[in-house]
């Protein structure tokens, strides 16, 4: 039976043959992963389990990155705890302080996760490795805990949706406007349950962090995983990061999906989500003008070397607007080093940006970034929730790299072409 | 298992941060999460709930990060049961996980208003609104998952796992 590319994944990790979408599959796991807010958790689960060691010690990655540099004592605590775990379970992948970066964006830096790789994560962006054709997918805190003991976890097959993507991008419209622009038209739940696969033209000519982008947002729709093919930019991305031995991976012709959406680039605008969910996606014409306060670039969606040179093209030369704070986060130490020796760094300041450490931050009103009532951020992060940035009266709107960096220099939400 | 209590109705794609916003993720303690369990929904919601209360939701309820902290939240503000039209999928599986008892109506939610007084009587795979009388079927609980909930949830499976008692 030809198979869709979840269903392969899956198969290469299951001892009985993978069925039907619907049916159970149990799957051994390539790499499991919790962060400060999730593992104080998941090792509480842990020990009511009577685990006494982790699965693996190279296949279980702690990273401290959402509440770090640590943000009060109580998240000290908790990742004073995560620290000692890691060390009395001999965890090798343990990340903090210097060493850490948004985990999403590190772990695939540091070639830990890769194409056929099944991995669960104690965080929903964990589907961002479907960019580079993993099945990854967040969890709650107890099955990683559970995957931590047992080297293996469960699944429902996913139905898939697959998208094809099509046309040619004009300038400043890349992964982020693809995603958003999807989940404009099928809704935040418009993939409950469910595999996104992507396809086309227009996704086979994007970078491999380009399609990490977008499979960072598949959660976004409801999805389970964002799933690419690995093709010869995955490759050479995997074996750039240190890895040997992957293949190429594809979906069979004539696996089944339950149906097809399509999308022709070609003409598109960038694309902005707007308050309070990220499912309300405007062309950036349509919201031009909204005044804000703050503007993000950072996050696992948007924090990578590639989306840093997208903003410093943008702001090289120019200012900030007054009244506008521009925080910039580069999402990993080997980014920011990058950054710093491409002289972007040099333009965010230039531009009146503060520069933070790798960190989420802001992106959950985490710090580095909060919100008053009334405020209002462009961000090129995933969510726009009603108070996920600070107070219940703020507003988040979501972008691309191009477009907050824009709206920077003008003081309202703007387009490059604006400027 | 039978619950009778207060509905109280949230809306469509309540997500994570609504139920239990990332500030207050700084604990693991189910009475610190559950007294501010909803206020990134609105201030102080969680003071209208008295224990053994039902939430009422729309669709894609708990859609957004993977905290466990949330439905851990909702029990800790004493609300055993959640009925909504669908869950978002991690929410889901973290809602059982934690014996959260998690019921999927679809658009039959619509008959449970707020303030009723509804009963859930899971055996039956019913929803019933002791107001109206109205009667709302629910979904079974899939078949694997009732195996996870017999061993009283995900951390008494793996201990079961691993002392060797099933495989």
């Amino acid at each position: 039976m030809p198979q869709t590319l979840a269903q392969k994944i899956l198969q290469r990790h299951c001892d009985e043959p993978v069925g039907e979408a619907g049916s159970i599959a149990r799957c051994r796991v390539s790499l499991v992963l919790a962060n400060d807010i999730t593992a104080p958790l998941a090792i509480k689960s842990f020990e009511a389990m009577g685990a006494g060691g982790v699965f693996h010690q190279e296949r279980v990655a702690l990273v401290c990155d959402h509440f770090t540099p640590n943000k009060d004592i109580d998240s000290a605590e908790q990742v004073r705890l995560v620290r000692e775990f890691a060390r009395r379970m001999g965890v090798v992948h343990y990340y903090e302080g210097g060493e850490v970066g948004v985990e999403h964006a590190l772990l695939p830096e540091l070639g830990l996760v890769g194409p056929g790789d099944v991995v669960v994560g104690a965080d929903s962006h964990t589907c961002t490795y479907g960019g580079l054709g993993a099945f990854a997918t967040g969890m709650g805190s107890t099955d990683i805990a559970a995957a931590m003991a047992l080297g293996e976890t469960w699944f429902k097959v996913p139905p898939t949706i697959r998208v094809e993507i099509d046309g040619t991008p004009g300038e400043h419209v890349g992964g982020k406007d693809y995603i958003l622009r999807l989940i404009g038209e099928i809704g935040v739940a418009g993939a409950l349950y469910k595999a996104l696969e992507f396809g086309g033209a227009a996704v086979r000519a994007l970078s491999v962090e380009g399609r990490m982008t977008m499979a960072n947002m598949a959660i976004e729709a409801g999805g389970k995983v964002g799933l690419f093919a690995a093709d010869e930019r995955t490759l050479a991305y995997a074996a750039a990061a240190g890895r040997a031995g992957d293949a190429a991976l594809a979906p069979d012709p004539g696996a089944a999906y339950e149906r097809t959406v399509r999308l022709d680039v070609t003409g598109m605008e960038p694309q902005v989500a707007c308050p309070h969910l990220p499912e309300n996606v405007r062309p950036v014409s349509e919201v031009r003008g909204v005044a804000i306060h703050q503007a993000v670039i950072g996050s696992c969606t948007n924090g990578r070397i590639e989306d840093l040179r997208e903003a410093a093209a943008v702001l090289r030369g120019r200012r900030a607007a007054r009244g506008v704070r521009l925080i910039v986060l580069p999402a990993t130490p080997g980014i920011w080093r990058q950054a710093l020796k491409e002289g972007l760094l040099e333009v965010f300041m230039d531009a009146g940006a503060v520069v933070g450490p790798p960190t989420c931050g802001p992106c959950l009103g985490g710090h580095m970034g909060i919100l008053a009532s009334g405020e209002r951020t462009i961000a090129t992060t995933n969510r726009n929730f009603k108070g996920r940035m600070g107070s219940l009266e703020s507003e988040v709107y979501l972008s691309g790299p191009a477009v907050a960096a824009a709206s920077a220099v003008v003081g309202a939400i703007a387009a490059p072409a604006d400027l | 298992m039978r619950y009778a209590g207060t509905a109280h109705v949230v809306g469509a794609n309540i997500d994570t941060d609504a139920i239990i916003p990332a500030r207050f993720l700084v604990t693991t303690d189910e009475a610190r999460l559950g007294a501010n369990c909803m206020e990134g929904l609105e201030a102080g919601w969680v003071a209208r709930v008295r224990p053994g209360d039902i939430m009422v939701a729309g669709p894609n309820f708990g859609c957004g990060s993977s905290r466990e902290h949330a439905p851990i939240a909702i029990k800790g503000a004493g609300i055993p049961v959640v009925v909504a039209h669908s869950f978002a999928r991690i929410f889901y599986r973290n809602g059982f996980n934690m014996g959260l008892v998690l019921i999927e109506v679809g658009d039959g939610y619509a008959e449970l208003g707020d303030g009723s007084r509804i009963e859930v009587d899971t055996g039956a795979g019913v929803v019933r609104n002791l107001d109206s009388g109205a009667e709302v079927r629910c979904q079974p609980v899939p078949p694997f998952m009732r195996e996870i909930l017999d061993a009283g949830g995900l951390v008494g499976y793996v201990r079961r796992r691993l002392a060797g008692e099933v495989r």
